[in-house]
Order: C-alpha cells, then structure tokens, then sequence
C-alpha cells in the first residue's frame, strides 16, 4: 500500500511541477477534432491525449520530458547554444526571440541525460512548438553532441522527433546538419549504440531524411504525419487524390518503414523493454 | 552568357537548369575510360534517375554515381527529370558498398531539382532512401569526390553528396530547397524565386567563401581540364590516407562544417 502510495506521491508531485511552469496561468485547449474544452493541466493527467475522443495533442518539448523520463532523472545538456545567423535572414534573430518568450526554449531541440524505468539513457526531445521544430545549426549541433555523449558513455539514444524539416533560415547551413547528424548516429550505431528513434506528429523533410530515420528501432506514435514531401507539395506536383491515410503511422507500418506503431500511455513502458532487453546478459541462465 | 555582366544569383539558376547543360553522361564520356553502367537496387527495381557504374580514372578503378537528366522530352521523362526515387538512392548505396569491397574511390556527379515527390515515393521509403544513402555516403571506407555540376537541391541532392572533398562548377547552385520552394514556405509565394536566391546564399563563391564547399571548377573551355585536375589531386590525396584517417577526416569535416558560424553559448 504504502508502495502504491509513494508512486501516486510521485506522480503528484510531477504533475505539480508541470503546472507550475505554466507560471500559474490556467491555460484552456480545445481539441481541434472534437472541440472538447479543457484546462492544460487536466490534459497534461491524460498525457495530452484527449479523454473524449482520443486525439493526440502536441507535446512540448520539456512536457514529453516529465512524460517519459522518471522523476527528476533528467539532466539537461548544451543548454544555451544559439544560432550565429549564418545567411543572416532578414528578422531571423527577431523571430528567435519571439519564438524563445513563447515557449521558454532556446531553440527547437532539449537534450540530456535522463532515466527510463530506471535505465539512464541519452535523450533528445524535439518541439514542433518552436519554428516548427525545424533543424538548424543550434538542433545538429545538439543531436550530434547527444550521440557523441551516448557513445562516449555507452547509453542508449532515443530521439523524439516532431519536425517539419529543415530550417529555412539557416540556408545550406541546414542542409548540412542532415549530414552532420547523420554521421553522428551511424558512428554511434557502428560501434555498437543502441538508438531508438520516435516519430510523433510531425516528422517530415530534413529531419525525417536524415538521423529520424536511422534509428535500430523504429517507432511512431498513432496517426503522426510522416513522409520526406509534405501531402501538400505531392499533391500540388501530380494533382492526383492521396490514398486515405497515406504517410501516417499506420501507413508506414504497413509499407514496412516502422518497426511499430506505440500509444502515448504505453510508450515510456515499450522504451525500457527495449532497452532492458539490449542491456541484458549475453548468455543463457 | 556575355563574358563581362556580372551574374545575380537567380541568373545562376537559370544557367545550371539550361536544357544544353552538359549531364552526367557527357561528364564521365569526357573523363573516364572503360565506364560501364550497373543497373538495379537489388531490392525490385531500376530508377534511371541514377546513372552508376565503373570505369577507369588514369588507369584508376572508380565508381561512379550521379543525377541523371535528359536533353530531349523522351530522355527526361525517362530520368524523371532527374528527380530520383528511394529505388535510385538504393541503388547508390549498392555501388557504394560495391565500392568499399573493391576498395574503389566514389565520384559522384551531383544535378538534381530535387527527391521526387510522388505517391509512390514516399510509400516506397523516400526518407529512409535518402538517410540511409546520406549515412553510407558519410561512413564509407574509400575517397568520395563530389562535383555539384547543374542543381543541388534538398536531401535529394545531399543522399550522394556529402563527400570528401565537394567541388561546384562556377555556375551551379547548391541549397537547401529551390528558390521556388523556399519562397513558397518563406512567404508563402513561389514567385518570388528570385529574391529568395538574393538571401538563401547557393552560388559557387558564396559557399567557398563560407568553407561549405572545398573548390570551384571554372566554366568554358577549361572545365574539363580543371575537373581533370581536381580529380587528380584529390584522388592522390585522399588515396594517401588509411582508411580510419580517411573516415575519421570526413566525420570532421562535417561535425564542423558551420566553422566560424558554428552555435555558441
Ligand atoms: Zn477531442
């Protein structure tokens, strides 16, 4: 009892601290398929998953953080690096900071050292929230230095990805973080890293071409948008129909491009699995 | 082109999407000796969209692996304009290990408007296509020599070009999406291609400039023979290295790419 009782504590207590980096302030949803209203803190229980008809809401960066990692487990790594404006885009630093009141981040990335059910792994978060979770200089810098610390200190990697691809405002700048972080996974995996790559709504265009999709294991939360071109620009270019619930999760579990497809409640369960089962003796008992 | 006006960016584009610009073709006719097509992902088909093979450098046993566009309608349609499919991205990782097993350098030929956005496309793994040929690319065990000749544009460009050593002809443009493409999702607007290539910074000078692209060949009569040279060099060069030094050069290379523009606190 008093086991049940310390968790329910725990959960409390986390649930608290969730709240209160909301500032106090009662922020209301509403479902954007059902229109059911809700305080975010109600929702933030349900694990943003709406109670009425089960729609996933975007997680923040820092709140799929609290979802999955255990209690006060996670460290924060590289925080404060910020883009230098290489192409120097006209408001870019502008929109930055626009963007940095809004969400309380410093760019579209959260990385650290964090444990899963207990199994300490290096983990990095990203926020579509924040210029649409786009890959910069400032998000290849720290994947590539949270593969590197995973293959220094032999942990696992998850990356949670949620992206609509590179970032326009970096130029070639961008594109070269594709390869930057691609190099950095597939060193990590060729000495024998583990990593985990979670596709959430969305993952598309430079990030879902480059280290989203070379994960050991590859997973996608239900119904998140997936794909290299967005819907839009394909049906701009063939101006034909899409096929009913063409590049989402379940799709691309049925064309083989995923390993599964997890459900929010069960996912921080399905992670340590995974990860207790490669950590595990190599010889039978 | 008049010798004397001087180019804007947009106009660079125009020039690298010329139809009676040189292709891959002409490039490995004038360069390499021997050169036999290899056809296939291995995996159920054929995009023509990438032209592979082997052939002789010098006497030198190299593969090759480029964009592939045609000069006339019949030829287009059949390259898909040299927009490639996750089959043609395949296929380069096949030549590419290929390459590593006979120890053969990589030179890849880079002219592409972009991945193909297509139904059957996407269904296929264009994403999964385009970051595993990147990862090969950038891991592999032997040279790769890159020469953007028309358009790199997007990960349909950068899935073979993350070389060692990445040369630009003067008048080709390397970006993250087209100038079309990035003025639609910047402002909303393809129309305006040519202001957007005033800021999105894709010119041959401006990429050497910021250390993105490791050398410019020259347009005109001596192109071939400065490609020749580059070749030369870079393949002595980097044939030199042991193949740890060759990899762990190229990992970075890219890790820090951004150089002075690298994030900081
Ligand atoms: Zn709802």
């Amino acid at each position: 009892m008093s086991e049940v009782f310390l968790l329910k504590r725990k959960k409390l207590d986390s649930l608290k601290k969730m709240r209160d980096s909301f500032s106090g302030k009662e922020e209301i949803m509403e479902c954007p398929k059902c229109r059911e209203k809700m305080a975010r803190q109600v929702l933030a229980m349900k694990k943003f998953i709406c109670p009425e008809c089960g729609h996933y809401y975007a997680v923040s960066a820092r709140e799929r953080i609290e979802l999955i990692c255990d209690t006060d487990s996670f460290r924060e790594m590289d925080a404060g690096l910020k883009t230098r404006n290489p192409i120097k885009f006209p408001g870019y630093r502008k929109k930055l900071e626009l963007m940095r009141n809004r969400t309380g981040l410093e760019d579209a990335v959260v990385t650290g050292i964090g444990k899963i059910e207990g199994e300490k792994v290096a983990i990095g978060v990203l926020d579509s929230s924040f210029l649409m979770g786009s890959m910069g200089t400032v998000v290849g810098e720290r994947i590539t230095r949270l593969a590197e610390t995973a293959r220094r200190k032999k942990l696992p990697l998850v990356i949670f990805s949620a992206s609509g691809g590179a970032r326009m405002q970096e130029g070639l700048f961008s594109l070269m973080q594709m390869a930057k972080t691609a190099a950095a996974v597939e060193t990590f995996k060729n000495t024998g890293g583990l990593f985990i790559s979670v596709l959430t709504n969305p993952t598309t265009g430079g990030v879902s071409a480059s280290f989203a999709s070379l994960g050991d294991i590859m997973i996608a939360e239900p119904e998140a948008l997936i794909c290299f071109a967005g819907p839009r620009v394909i049906q701009q270019t063939i101006g034909q129909e899409l096929p009913e619930g063409f590049q989402r999760a379940e799709f691309l579990l049925e064309h083989g491009m995923l390993d599964m497809v997890v459900k929010r409640q069960d996912m921080k369960s399905i992670l340590a699995k995974i990860i207790r089962i490669h950590s595990g003796g190599k010889s039978v008992k | 082109m008049e010798e004397n006006k001087v180019l804007t960016p947009y106009d660079r584009v125009q020039i690298a999407r010329m139809k009676n610009r040189p292709t891959v073709s002409d490039y490995i006719e004038a360069l390499f000796d021997d050169f036999m097509e290899l056809k296939g992902d291995r995996l159920g088909a054929e995009d023509a969209s990438i032209l592979g093979g082997i052939a002789l450098f010098r006497g030198m046993p190299v593969t090759v692996i480029g964009h592939r566009k045609g000069r006339t309608t019949e030829d287009n349609i059949k390259y898909n304009f040299g927009m490639t499919s996750p089959e043609g991205y395949r296929k380069a990782v096949r030549l590419m290990k290929q390459a590593e097993k006979f120890k053969r350098p990589v030179i890849t030929f880079v002219d592409t408007p972009g991945a193909y956005p297509g139904i059957e496309a996407e269904t296929n793994g264009q994403s999964v296509a385009i970051a595993e040929s990147i990862a090969k690319t950038i891991t592999l065990k032997v040279p790769v020599i890159t020469i953007i000749t028309g358009e790199g544009s997007s990960g349909g460009a950068l899935a073979i070009s993350a070389g060692d050593s990445v040369w630009m002809l003067e008048n080709a443009v390397y970006s993250i999406l087209s100038p079309e493409g990035f003025a639609a999702i910047v402002w909303k607007d393809a129309k305006r291609a040519a202001e957007a290539c005033d800021i999105m910074k894709i010119t041959a000078g401006e990429l050497l400039e910021y250390g993105l692209i490791d050398g410019i060949i020259p347009e005109g009569k001596q192109t071939l023979s400065a490609m020749r040279k580059m070749l030369f060099a870079e393949l002595a060069r980097l044939s030199r290295l042991s193949e740890q030094a060759l990899v762990a050069e190229r990992y970075r290379k890219y890790r820090h790419i951004e150089g002075e523009y690298a994030p900081s606190l």
